[in-house]
């Protein structure tokens, strides 16, 4: 059975649980193994006190599984985090969001600051470490260059970072609300907008979960166009990121031979989609197509590529100076990494084989399978290989289906006939996609007349900060911006 | 002749800093297969920074904005003793080799005092790397200067240095002491692998984290004031190796000098651009390859006297 990165979730066939049962299954499932993906609520309409909540699960034999619940503001339930630390952050989002409260949750601090809370957020109590000797250090929200908003508090003694808070939630963007205005087939450009570099996941990730609920699903070929869409932005985004590695311990070649050749990535992006970051590459059930010149074309880039970018690779592991720098820095292990719930390059670099192309691999990778790479020191070399191999393994897997003359990839994958945007009613659907730093995850929920009633977003960095976080732990205080930059999370994709 | 060379000697002085960190990004570009900035751009900075208004923390006392001036005076007056053409400095006194240490102690006590005086975390962090950086670089500079004062048996900075290439050992000892003044020079001009001068991130920072709340004339001064503390240490190399008697051949000296000196900025573009910056942990143990090589050419003159 082909394991699919989609699931539809009929709400009409199943009463949802009662908030204590519905707890009660969550913890069975975790404890027999079964991975939490994602644990969210949404508010009943108008003046109600329901809130339903929704916890996804994948399980190495069944793929997704949906289960449901209700509860009423301000319920209490014993929090899954105590026993299931990985639900920490679903949880603190899930009462921050609808009022249902995790009792007993070890930290329940607002993930973002919505609504009512924003203007708390300039007296928010941090976590104070005590003691005559510790200093604290605070950077941010507004940092030096150009980065999104962020405050990192280090309690430190010395140079020895104890303890790292990281406070997000300064953009106040609404996107799940934003989502809501507009008629779903017109939504795609918004979605790309939610996470800048990740706009080809995002935007799967939404038209998958659109096409799944309107009963018409895109041809292969389509999906195979977005696979390519899909590796091209991660191709770049990684090595955006080896560049950044490189700048952050004064590399000076790898500075300027990485930022080099990520151009030459998204130029080719811009060449079949119109904008290097591939806004409006992807559409429902179209995806701009490559002619045989512009597949030669993306072919003979990335061959090109794939030469210089092996022998700056060689540079900079081979570099002494930069091994001391990487090696040992941020470890995360693996029992913290599991139990954490990290995801993506940060889980695969902490030796937990978490990859959503492999765990759910839908008709595109069962078809052209993509290798998943591990590996398990869980440092900022750890997280640095992880990307490097990564885009291997993605520039093979590229050549492997550009090379493929039985896919028909010149664009001939117009909207199936009849299929039209009108979303079946009263359904849920969980859409899952690799980006680049880890799963995507949509949920989008239909009203009786197919209008989308809720939709969830969920980026793998709102997991992944709290790594970080643990990460720094007994670390240099100077050597915190490796460890940030080796995670190279988005503040966009926790700031919804 | 003096005054000749005293002019000589100023002009290094006042220009080589534009020019020494001209050469080192441009050589860093080349590595990095750009084309670079302007080799004078440093300059045009610091025109653009001079004609720019202060602003000063309401935290500041008077004592910040006298620090940038105390830092690019104390420079001023250790250039002047110190020896960039050979054996000639235009300030030349028995033992003025302890005014220059501390002169630049001075300096340096003015940065860190200016770089607190605000009271921002990051400063003081700053500071504290500097304080204790600077504990491991000093015994190195003591060293070398005691090393060549067994060796020539002078008294002033120009001769101690200026004289050493007509010492027995000096082959033996010549290459240990640039290694020693080379690593000094990365560590007091906050240069990789030591401290980035190019970073934007706060937290690794040592040198450029203490000036983060200068701004306008005090950051040109401040700015200035390490770049010439870099031609300081690149001027002491060029009077070691410089083959001519200034005062015999001036304009030889001269030019063997300035070439020397973009030649220690060639070496140091180099340097930054083949490694990468150490691991804060490291600096000290760094710093302490300039005091075991000072303390092996004292080594090898004491050795060599007793044979």
């Amino acid at each position: 059975m082909t394991k699919n990165p989609v699931v539809v979730y009929d709400l009409r066939e199943t009463t949802p649980l009662g908030l204590a049962d519905f707890i009660n299954e969550c913890d069975r499932r975790l404890t027999e193994g079964e991975r939490l993906l994602s644990l969210f609520g949404r508010n009943g309409g108008e003046g109600e006190t329901a809130v339903a909540v929704t916890a996804v699960f994948v399980t190495e034999s069944d793929g997704l599984s949906v289960l449901r619940g209700v509860a009423k503001k301000g319920d209490a339930y014993p929090a899954l985090t105590l026993k299931h630390p990985s639900a920490h952050i679903y949880e603190r989002e899930l009462w921050e969001q609808t009022g249902v409260l995790p009792g007993g949750h070890p930290w329940l601090k607002p993930v973002r600051f919505e609504g009512a809370r924003q203007q708390r957020m300039d007296d928010y109590p941090f976590f104070a470490v005590r003691g005559r000797e510790v200093h604290e250090v605070g950077v941010g929200p507004i940092h030096a260059g150009v980065i999104e908003p962020g405050h990192f508090r280090f309690m430190c003694h010395g140079e020895t970072v104890h303890h790292l808070e990281i406070q997000l939630g300064y953009q106040h963007r609404g996107v799940e609300k934003l989502l809501l205005q507009r008629p779903p087939k017109n939504l795609t450009p918004t979605v790309e907008s939610i996470c800048g570099d990740s706009c080809i996941a995002y935007a799967w990730s939404y038209l998958a979960a659109l096409e799944a609920l309107s009963g018409t699903p895109a041809g292969f070929e389509t999906d195979v166009l977005r696979g390519i869409a899909l590796e091209m932005e991660r191709i770049a985004i990684h090595v955006a990121t080896l560049n950044g590695l490189a700048t952050d311990i004064a590399f000076v070649q790898g500075t300027g031979s990485y930022g080099r050749l990520r151009t030459a990535v998204i130029n080719a992006s811009q060449r079949v989609s119109g904008n290097r970051f591939g806004r409006g590459w992807l559409r429902p059930w179209r995806t701009k197509g490559l002619t045989d010149a512009l597949r030669q074309d993306v072919r003979q880039t990335l061959a090109d590529f794939a030469v210089d970018l092996r022998r700056m690779n060689d540079l900079m592991c081979s570099a002494l100076s930069v091994k001391a720098r990487f090696k040992g820095s941020g470890v995360v292990s693996t029992q913290a990494a599991r139990d954490l719930g990290l995801l993506g390059v940060a889980a695969r670099a902490s030796g937990v084989a978490i990859d959503a192309r492999s765990e759910l691999p839908g008709r595109l990778y069962e078809r052209a399978p993509m290798g998943s790479v591990v590996e398990s020191s869980g440092d900022c070399w750890a997280r640095m290989l992880v990307r490097m191999r990564e885009i291997d393994t993605s520039l093979e897997w590229l050549f492997r289906v550009l090379d493929d003359s039985t896919l028909d990839l010149s664009g001939g994958t117009a909207a199936p006939v009849g299929a039209d945007l009108r979303l079946a009613p009263e359904q849920l659907c969980v859409s899952v996609v690799e980006g680049v730093r880890g799963q995507v995850l949509l949920a989008l929920e239909t009203e009786a007349d197919g209008a989308l009633r809720h939709v969830k977003v969920q980026d793998p960095s709102l997991a992944n900060w709290f790594g970080l976080a643990l990460a720094v732990r007994d670390n240099g205080i100077s050597d915190f911006p490796i460890c940030n930059k080796s995670f190279d999370l988005s503040y966009c994709g926790n700031d919804l | 002749m003096k005054a000749v060379l005293s002019a000589t000697h100023w002009a290094f002085v006042l220009l080589m800093p534009i020019l020494m960190i001209g050469v080192i990004n441009r050589v860093k570009s080349w590595w990095a297969a750009r084309k670079g900035p302007r080799l004078i751009q440093f300059a045009y900075d610091l025109r653009r920074l001079l004609g720019k208004r202060t602003v000063i923390s309401d935290t500041a006392t008077p004592l910040f904005r006298a620090g940038a001036y105390i830092v690019l005076l104390a420079g001023f007056f250790a250039a002047a003793m110190a020896p960039m053409l050979g054996r000639f400095a235009p300030l030349q006194f028995s033992h003025d080799f302890i005014v220059v240490a501390y002169t630049m102690g001075l300096a340096r006590i003015a940065l860190m005092l200016s770089a607190m005086d605000v009271g921002s975390s990051f400063e003081g962090m700053g500071t504290a790397r500097e304080a204790s950086f600077s504990a491991f670089a000093e015994p190195a500079l003591f060293l070398l200067i005691g090393t060549a004062g067994v060796a020539t048996g002078m008294t002033s900075f120009a001769d101690l240095i200026g004289a050493l290439r007509e010492t027995q050992h000096y082959a033996v000892i010549a290459a240990p002491l640039v290694v020693a003044l080379l690593i000094l020079l990365q560590a007091e001009a906050a240069r990789v692998p030591v401290d980035d001068p190019l970073t934007h991130l706060e937290l690794t920072m040592i040198h450029e984290v203490m000036i983060l709340d200068h701004s306008g004339p005090e950051l040109a001064a401040m700015q200035y004031a390490a770049a010439m503390k870099m031609v300081l240490y690149a001027g002491l190399i060029a009077a070691l190796l410089n083959p001519f008697d200034p005062f015999a051949s001036p304009a030889a000296a001269a030019a063997v000098s300035l070439a020397l000196i973009l030649a220690v900025a060639v070496v140091v573009g180099c340097i930054e651009s083949l490694t990468a910056r150490l691991p804060m942990h490291w600096v000290p143990r760094y710093l302490l390859i300039a005091s075991a090589a000072a303390l092996a050419s004292m080594a090898v003159i004491g050795i060599g006297a007793s044979v």
